[in-house]
């Protein structure tokens, strides 16, 4: 599949709400799909469909252990240690300028320090 | 930006980042020593952090957990090493099971430095991280795939919704 597919296959199998939810799902952990079937008001096969899609869009695997079909997400499958480091470097750029912005506003300790002393009082206003 | 070099090291698995920021290094300091201001900064704004236990001494433990937009709670624990106020420090930062912090040792421990130094009237800071494995990298990884997933999912989910 070039790239072009891969995107086209992507966007079908993430319009549809079922389809995402059942990805939610196996990105966290493995599910069969009967568990899966259970979680939706539809038949067994309306849900062995959706999983079908996410499969060939390869966003999902699956394998079998008895008579079970286990689905779990697959984002990680096509990446190299090199595209991880890069993803975990946005995890630390993105700490790195909140420093940023926190070291920008005023020192923490001065919020500390005790109130200002209030303003001068003001002479008593006549009283209507 | 005040991010001035980045160093990706494959074969040890060393993810090296060098910022330099607009604050004598007592200040940045400050940022991991007190857990409230540690906490703004640690998580991303979907998933902010709290500092549960913070001991930022030898051998002292910190605890956190992030929570997700759904209200989930993703638990971690960083275990302090040497400490060298106010130049740096280093830890161990792992996954949690729990809100009693059980370690969860099928998922992988990644090794930190950090280094705070005088540079131009402000500090250069120097993060180094480091990961046993590139399975190790990848499982800390899929961590965050699930939080960043999820929220791309939930955004096509509100879009189709209007």
């Amino acid at each position: 599949m070039d790239g072009e597919d891969r995107a086209d296959a992507w966007f079908h199998a993430l319009s549809d709400r079922t389809r995402r939810d059942i990805l939610r799902r196996v990105l966290a952990g493995e599910h069969s799909v009967s568990t899966l079937a259970a979680s939706y008001d539809m038949s067994f096969a309306a849900v062995q469909k959706h999983v079908a899609v996410l499969e060939r869009a390869g966003l999902l695997t699956k394998r079998r252990q008895g008579r079970e079909a286990l689905a779990s997400g697959d984002v990680a499958a096509v990446r190299s240690v090199g595209a991880m480091l890069t993803e975990l470097e946005s995890l630390w750029r993105g700490r790195i300028s909140r420093i940023d912005d926190l070291i920008a506003e005023p020192d923490p300790g001065a919020e500390q320090a005790p109130p200002p002393p209030p303003p001068p009082t003001q002479p008593p206003t006549q009283e209507d | 930006m005040p991010v001035t070099d980045v160093t990706h090291d494959l074969d040890a698995r060393t993810l090296t980042i060098v910022a330099d920021f607009a604050a004598p290094p007592k200040r940045i300091w400050e940022v991991y020593a007190d857990p409230r201001q540690l906490e703004r900064v640690w998580g991303p704004p979907t998933y902010p952090a709290t500092f549960v236990d913070h001991d930022l001494a030898p051998g002292g433990r910190m605890n956190y957990y992030m929570t997700s937009p759904e209200g989930e709670r993703y638990y971690g624990y960083w275990e302090v090493g040497s400490v060298d106020e106010p130049s740096g420090f280093t830890f161990d930062d792992g996954f949690a099971l729990d809100e009693q912090f059980t370690k969860n040792t099928d998922l992988p421990v990644s090794t930190n430095v950090f280094t705070f130094v005088e540079h131009d009237g402000g500090t250069r800071a120097t993060y180094v991280g480091t990961y046993a494995s590139a399975e190790a990298l990848q499982a800390v990884l899929d961590m965050g795939v699930v939080e960043g997933s999820s929220a791309a999912i939930n955004q096509i989910d509100d879009l189709v919704a209007e």
